[in-house]
């Protein structure tokens, strides 16, 4: 095992990663940062993100519309502290990225332009065409490029923390190429491992959003933090799952049922005129929109196809001009993988998981429970999105906690002494022992058996909709599962080199374990709220016994302990969540 | 228009190299059933959960859109997930990692090469003075973002590479990816720094290394075109020599 000392080892090459090892670098050029991903950087998955980041820009906005439409949005399960500072940041950020060279889309006279996204009181999406999260990605990993001090290890698969006297020591880390072991020896992890959408079949995300560091995390005993609020997107393609953004609303685009009726007048959404107008109709918030599809499909309102019931999603009346100017990803998209052309056809839609609001549990700083452990982005809780989250709050989440962790992280370092490195070897090899263990594995079932089974349990059971028993079902399904990940996985690559069967492996034993918290943390959440909405005996907001975050703490082999934690409300206390009535009619610019 | 989800039988045949074990590739064949709508990826991922787990490719996002998953088809550089099994069909395919490329293992390559050039080519803004947060963003109308907008769409899916004859020829050439990323950042109106990259496009490896053949636009998923980003600054590299181009705006010929 190879051993390199550094100052902070960053984990994740994404948006978070990459704003959080600049960050450090600038706060201190002498530290050592490593910045660790198991993909070259821009292949993370910040890059499929599409529709757009806010930040207030227009006159008729303020930070406190930004704050209530998050805390609203959220259910008030937000942690107001942190929205509170993350709306003051987020504008700078995208100006930052701005001087750095993203390509921003333009108003006529060089301004930038903002489009509206659900749940919003006035435009505030900072959109670069329907690319956003490739624009932001690939703009931060070039400007990075401009600080070499930044050591990467591209390609690396992080598979463990190592801790030592309550206080992280650093990773173990697997060369893919080679399949070589690395121990990096730091003062200070930063986690931006992304969410963990691939534990359900049916999802938005790319192959590598398996929960990794969440899961790293749980194994040290750091709470896993509102984790039964996973989001639902309304409208991916169905079968494949690929995102179809929520700009094409924000753009005008509507949501018809077979009988071509927009349907969500019908949900608490509408009256239809006037229309567009903020948080309405299909500028609704998330939850809402895929609790409506969910409810026309058991109505009999939707429409056939080979991949499950779908609804249309019409762009035709924006023409084809402003099709191809705002959206020209979703063009490319509806074309090669639907066989559709919206500006001719309605494209076919149905909701599929898209983000986990949870996350690991940390306090505005991005700090955890476990002393020298940051985290940035959608691995993380810092506690802004609640039981829903706004769409284009995360992107600039990314960039707004990614910077704060890594200033954190530059500071504590200072004052971190050196460790002994001899109980840090060792942790480090016996973590190598279980992954190798793992890989030499050659009798029991095949990794996608278990994937797929946990994939379809999760979307069955902790889905749009919840009932206790249909909760209960993919907790046991889960542990079973569990059981037999730890029989034996059978693989048929021994290899060292690139061997991604044993990575995918070491994925599902993290997935697993996250899957539980999941299930679990929504079990125990008795009432509706945001994300998490029960058809059984809890279908309403209880803010007597519920207006707190659960805590999943992991719990050896059984299923993890249930806790709970208070919200911190500082101006807005809790109200009835309303979108729809007649509100005033809106301008697209 | 409507998905036929019939399920048919191909083959597809892989190159296979191990560095541990082989001493040189050779190929595997597979059986793959597969459905109108299933991409060459999906094939990939079918054949690597069901038939053979040692089967090895670099995939992610699946929506073309993260470069990931770049390899010859039949002979052709493609995006495996963007490409269809239905387009080959009844002939079989034969799936080999990039041309012009190192092999680590079975279909996967190593960029090294291309990150090395593309942080050769400054791929971030220069400018004289850095411009304070408060001053708020620059004013860049849609017109001067037009300019660079198409060269800044490149995924670095290294498609463009496999393509190109003088890179296999000669891998010390920048290449159209990274050339097109220095012209993206040249023709910015925010950027200032087309001198310091000077260097790179008038060297012997830079744009001068092209001879034109055009393939690298053919195959470019993303419609970048690093073609005419190569040749226009050959103008401008021609420009500069003559001593031109610093008379002119910055960013020489569009």
């Amino acid at each position: 095992m190879e051993v390199i000392k550094v100052d902070i080892v960053v984990v994740g090459g994404g948006g978070a990663g990459l704003r959080a090892a600049i960050a450090a670098h600038v706060a201190d050029p002498q530290l050592k940062v490593a910045l660790v991903s198991k993909v070259v950087p821009m292949r993370s998955h910040t890059v499929a993100a599409e529709g757009g980041s806010a930040g207030v820009i227009r006159s008729d906005d303020s930070l406190a519309n930004h704050f209530d439409d998050t805390v609203s949005g959220g259910d008030w399960l937000c942690d107001q502290d942190a929205v509170q500072y993350f709306v003051e940041h987020c504008t700078a950020e995208m100006v930052q990225l701005e001087h750095w060279g993203c390509p921003w889309s333009r108003k006529d006279d060089g301004s930038i332009n903002v489009r509206f996204f659900g749940g919003m009181k006035v435009q505030r999406t900072w959109f670069a065409a329907d690319k956003t999260g490739f624009h932001i990605l690939h703009t931060l990993f070039q400007t990075s490029l401009k600080y070499p001090a930044i050591q990467r290890f591209d390609e690396f698969f992080v598979v463990d923390l190592v801790v030592e006297d309550g206080r992280v020591r650093g990773v173990l880390a697997i060369e893919i190429a080679t399949g070589a072991r690395f121990l990096l020896e730091s003062k200070a992890v930063i986690l931006c491992t992304g969410g963990a959408g691939r534990v359900y079949r049916q999802n938005t995300n790319a192959g590598i959003v398996t929960g990794d560091g969440m899961g790293m995390a749980y194994r040290h005993g750091v709470a896993l933090r509102d984790m039964e609020f996973v989001q639902y997107h309304p409208t991916a393609l169905a079968g494949s799952g690929i995102l179809i953004t929520e700009g094409c609303r924000g753009e005008g685009g509507i949501l018809t049922n077979k009988h071509g009726y927009r349907y969500l007048q019908d949900y608490g959404l509408g009256p239809l005129d006037p229309w567009p107008r903020p948080k309405a109709m299909e500028l609704g918030p998330r939850d809402r929109l895929s609790q409506a599809f969910w409810h026309e499909e058991q109505k009999g309102n939707t429409i056939g196809s080979p991949h499950g019931h779908v609804v249309h999603l019409d762009l035709r009346h924006l023409g084809a001009k402003k099709i191809h100017e705002r959206l020209p990803l979703i063009t490319e998209v509806a074309k090669t993988f639907a066989g559709i052309n919206p500006v001719t056809h309605p494209i076919p839609v149905r909701p599929a998981a898209h983000y986990t609001m949870g996350g690991i549990a940390s306090n505005r700083h991005t700090e955890t429970s476990l002393a020298g452990l940051y985290v940035a982005g959608e691995c993380s809780s810092v506690g802004i999105h609640g039981a829903n989250r706004l769409g284009s709050n995360s992107l600039a989440e990314i960039v707004v906690f990614g910077k704060v962790a890594g200033e954190r992280a530059a500071a504590y370092v200072r004052d971190v002494p050196e460790a002994g490195s001899r109980t840090i070897r060792q942790q480090a090899e016996a973590a190598e022992q279980r992954v190798l263990e793992l890989m030499g594995g050659d009798r029991g079932e095949r990794i996608a058996t278990l994937r797929n089974e946990m994939g379809d349990s999760m979307e069955a059971g902790i889905g749009i909709f919840r009932s206790a028993s249909g909760m209960q079902a993919t907790c046991d399904k889960l542990a079973q599962l569990r059981e037999r990940y730890h029989a034996g996985i059978r693989l048929d690559d021994h290899s060292l080199s690139f061997n991604t069967e044993w990575l995918t492996a070491i994925e599902l034993g993290s997935m697993l374990e996250v899957a539980e918290a999941v299930a679990h943390s929504a079990l125990q959440r008795k009432e509706s709220r945001g994300a998490h909405v029960r058809l059984d005996d809890y279908q309403t907001r209880d803010d007597e016994n519920f207006l707190k975050h659960s805590l999943a703490t992991r719990n050896g082999d059984d299923p993890p302990h249930i806790g709970y934690a208070p919200v911190a409300i500082t101006t807005s206390p809790p109200k009835t969540r309303s979108y729809g009535g007649a509100g005033q009619q809106v301008v697209l610019t | 228009m409507p998905i036929d989800t019939t399920t048919r039988t191909i083959e597809i045949e892989c190159l296979r190299y191990d560095p541990q074990t082989d001493t040189e590739p050779h190929f595997s064949s597979y059986q793959v059933p597969f459905s109108d709508d299933m991409s060459v990826l999906e094939g990939l991922q079918y054949i690597k959960d069901q038939l053979d787990g040692s089967l090895t490719f670099r995939w992610s996002c699946r929506m073309a859109i993260c470069g990931s998953c770049g390899q010859e088809v039949n002979g052709v550089p493609v995006l495996s997930c963007h490409t269809f099994l239905r387009d080959y069909f009844p002939h079989k395919l034969r799936i080999e990692p990039l041309n012009n490329f190192p092999i680590i293992r079975d279909l996967v390559i190593d960029q090294n090469d291309f990150l090395d050039k593309l942080e050769s080519v400054k791929p971030y803004l220069v400018t004289k003075l850095e411009k304070p947060l408060a001053a708020g963003p620059h004013l860049q109308t849609p017109q001067q973002l037009n300019r660079y907008y198409a060269y800044s769409q490149c995924i670095n899916c290294l498609l463009c590479y496999a393509a190109c004859p003088q890179y296999g020829l000669n891998s010390d050439f920048t290449g159209p990816a990274a050339l097109a990323l220095l012209h993206r950042y040249n023709a910015d109106s925010r950027d200032q720094g087309w001198q310091v990259r000077a260097e790179v496009i008038n060297a012997d490896a830079g744009v001068w290394g092209c001879t034109l053949v055009g393939y690298c636009s053919e195959v470019c998923p993303k419609a970048v075109d690093p073609a005419h980003a190569i040749n226009q600054n050959k103008v401008n590299s021609a420009m500069d020599f003559f001593g031109v181009l610093k008379l002119m705006n910055k960013g020489g010929t569009e």
